[in-house]
């Protein structure tokens, strides 16, 4: 009988195959249970024991995107047939639509500050991390020490200063505001994990494309960053995620042009307490787009973490 | 194609002195090798001269333009990196007429040119490939593609065969003599070996601590070495050193070991004290007449010829004799040199006394 040192036996490949699987389970389940919530209808949303089998509805997502007021009869009778499917909906349970709801806007907000900020990240992130990776800065270690320390408490132990900052600035409740805040948050992630994708360049090639005739900039925006893509790619989804996620910040300074969707979502309110199939509905849509940036992404990603751990 | 010319050239990086005072003139065609052990100045050299590292102070000429402080994209030179540098995102193609990109040559031209050169090189049938899965030897094709493509004035070269497996470096290297001889190019050639150095170099520099140490053919070089580091750097095994303690006059062409007297070409400058009588190993003869004496302590086999250990009242010394000749370890034998062949050094500072025989190497040396 012999034993391989490297090659796991079956049933060790079992046992992981089955951890494994659990683990995604017990992930995806809470991920499952929102996105089948939204699809329930009011009473099926807090029947209990709860319901794992039911008939879906829009009714969720059409609560999400319009204001409804509850009607009487006789405006029903007034308004005349509904015009058309969601209309439909809404009069099932009783109400009319009075208008859309600010979703749209809190959603466009979303997009527009997660990926604003991330974009900016990127830029200042792989400028300053390629500085940091090719010059000689002085005090070199002691700025990057220095860049890591502001991620060494939490973000929101600053959220007075931050707040009495913004306000004199008239950065409260501006999308400017909340990309240079996330901004500042995320760039000293942004410029250390860069600067490591850097160093792993080998810095002949940019030699290389300078004695090819191309200056320093060409040579970096045509020979480095193709190669720091990997890396680029993989700082860009960690700081969305935060940007996109972040809540306390967003509660605290955004409140009406600039709020975006975690801190509107649990507003949602119903006609009779809490609408939880619109908040579901709400999160299920507000997953989408990093879901969609992580798939795009995700070639990159599994390379990027497993960075340098492959021969070039 | 151009003459080069380094004129008292030094690097400063902080306090540590790279390169210091480096003067010498490669002449237009010339392949010319600079040869020292690591950290000893000569990658730093050719830096300089490619423009990656911009000297503290000095002059670089290359075709009489003092180009010293400017960037290597307005050099017109072409560098050989040791680890090939193909850019990793580009196919072969695309890493062959990338120079020829940024000079916004036509693309019928640039694709005319690029074939013409795989042709040279024998690469014509992976041009389309991705440079990852290419073998060594194919790399250092294509990046030798990507120098000559563009016709520069001058090749750079940082230990190019550094990378290679041993059986294949000799054929490169021959290739790239071969390449060299077809374009009539000047090279310059950074290389830690000395038997590359000799067998492709027209001449060559030996730098060690930053410092230039002799200049010149490679025969002249090995025959008669301008200090003690160079005679101990070239030559495998190098150059013995027989330390004594003794007077040499102007004029003289004996020295005294111990009380045998050793004849040594008529040498000019006259030193005293502890000096070193430098012979390399095939112009020692075991000849048991000989009234020098060592005792055989170990014998190499090497096909042809065989090294023979000793000891003697000087150090340790090898010599070079036939593999016919019957040698016994343990005994003692009477050892005699070719005089014509012997440098004596200075032990302080270890420079090479001028004798009648190597004052026309190291006049220009």
């Amino acid at each position: 009988m012999s034993f391989s040192v490297t090659e796991p036996t079956n049933r060790i490949k079992w046992v992981a195959g089955i951890l494994v699987v659990g683990y995604a389970l017990v992930t995806i389940a809470p991920l499952l249970w929102i996105v089948a919530t939204g699809f329930k209808s009011g009473p099926d949303s807090i029947a209990y024991p709860p319901k794992v089998l039911f008939e879906p509805t829009l009714e969720g997502y059409v609560n999400l995107f319009t204001d409804r007021t509850r009607a009487t009869q006789d405006m029903l009778d007034a308004a005349g047939a509904p015009r058309n499917w969601y209309e439909q909906i809404a009069r099932d349970q009783g109400t009319v639509i009075t208008g859309a709801s600010r979703y749209g806007e809190r959603f466009l907000n979303s997009v527009i500050i997660g990926f604003g900020s991330t974009a900016l990240c990127m830029i200042l992130g792989t400028a300053a991390a390629y500085a940091f990776s090719r010059f000689r800065v002085p005090l070199k270690d002691d700025l990057l020490f220095f860049i890591l320390s502001t991620r060494m408490m939490p973000p929101i132990a600053v959220a007075i200063p931050i707040f009495l900052m913004f306000r004199n600035l008239g950065l409260n409740d501006t999308h400017l505001g909340m990309i240079l805040l996330y901004t500042a948050v995320n760039l000293s992630l942004s410029v250390w994990l860069l600067k490591g994708f850097i160093d792993e360049i080998p810095v002949e090639y940019e030699e290389a494309a300078l004695i090819d005739g191309y200056t320093r900039f060409q040579a970096f925006y045509k020979v480095v960053l193709p190669q720091a893509a990997t890396g680029i790619a993989s700082t860009a989804i960690f700081c969305l995620i935060f940007a996109w996620n972040e809540y306390a910040f967003a509660v605290l300074l955004t409140s009406g042009t600039a709020q975006t969707a975690p801190p509107f979502i649990p507003t949602i309110i119903g006609t009779s307490g809490k609408d939880w199939p619109a908040v579901a509905a709400g999160a299920t849509i507000f997953l989408v787009p990093v879901m969609v940036f992580t798939i795009l992404l995700r070639k990159h990603l599994l390379r990027g973490i497993t960075f340098g751990a492959v021969r070039k | 194609m151009a003459q080069i010319r380094i004129e008292n050239v030094r690097k400063d990086f902080g306090a540590f002195t790279a390169v210091q005072s480096s003067s010498f003139t490669i002449e237009d065609g010339e392949f010319f090798m600079l040869l020292g052990p690591s950290g000893c100045g000569k990658t730093t050299t050719l830096r300089m001269m490619a423009g990656l590292e911009l000297p503290t102070s000095g002059q670089i000429y290359i075709d009489g333009e003092e180009v010293g402080q400017k960037p290597a994209s307005q050099r017109d030179i072409a560098f050989v990196f040791q680890m090939f540098a193909l850019y990793p995102h580009m196919n072969v193609r695309g890493n062959i007429s990338y120079p020829l990109k940024s000079q916004g040559m036509p693309t019928r031209q640039i694709r005319a040119k690029v074939a013409e050169v795989a042709d040279i090189l024998g690469i014509a049938d992976i041009l389309d490939r991705p440079v990852g899965g290419l073998s060594g030897g194919d790399r250092q094709r294509v990046a030798l593609g990507r120098a000559i493509v563009r016709d520069p004035k001058a090749f750079f070269m940082d230990e190019p065969l550094g990378a290679l497996d041993a059986e294949f470096r000799e054929h490169m290297a021959e290739e790239l003599r071969a390449l060299h001889d077809r374009m009539g190019a000047t090279t310059v050639y950074v290389t830690h070996d000395q038997l590359e150095a000799m067998q492709m170099g027209d001449k060559i520099v030996v730098m060690n601590h930053g410092v230039v140490e002799q200049f010149g053919v490679p025969q002249d070089i090995y025959d008669w070495p301008a200090t003690r580091f160079v005679a101990a750097f070239i030559g495998s095994p190098p150059m013995n050193f027989l330390n004594f303690n003794g007077t040499v006059d102007a004029g003289q062409d004996k020295v005294r070991l111990g009380d045998v007297a050793v004849g040594v070409p008529h040498s000019i400058d006259g030193a005293k004290g502890d000096l070193t009588l430098g012979v390399r190993p095939e112009h020692v003869t075991l000849d048991d007449a000989a009234p020098y004496r060592g005792r055989v302590v170990a014998t190499e086999y090497l096909g042809t010829t065989q090294i023979v250990t000793l000891d003697t009242p000087n150090g340790t010394l090898k010599a070079r004799v036939a593999s016919s000749d019957k040698v016994a370890v343990g005994t003692a034998t009477g050892l005699h040199f070719d005089a014509r062949t012997i440098t004596l050094f200075e032990n302080a500072g270890g420079r090479a006394l001028r004798s009648r025989a190597n004052e026309g190497v190291l006049a220009h040396g």
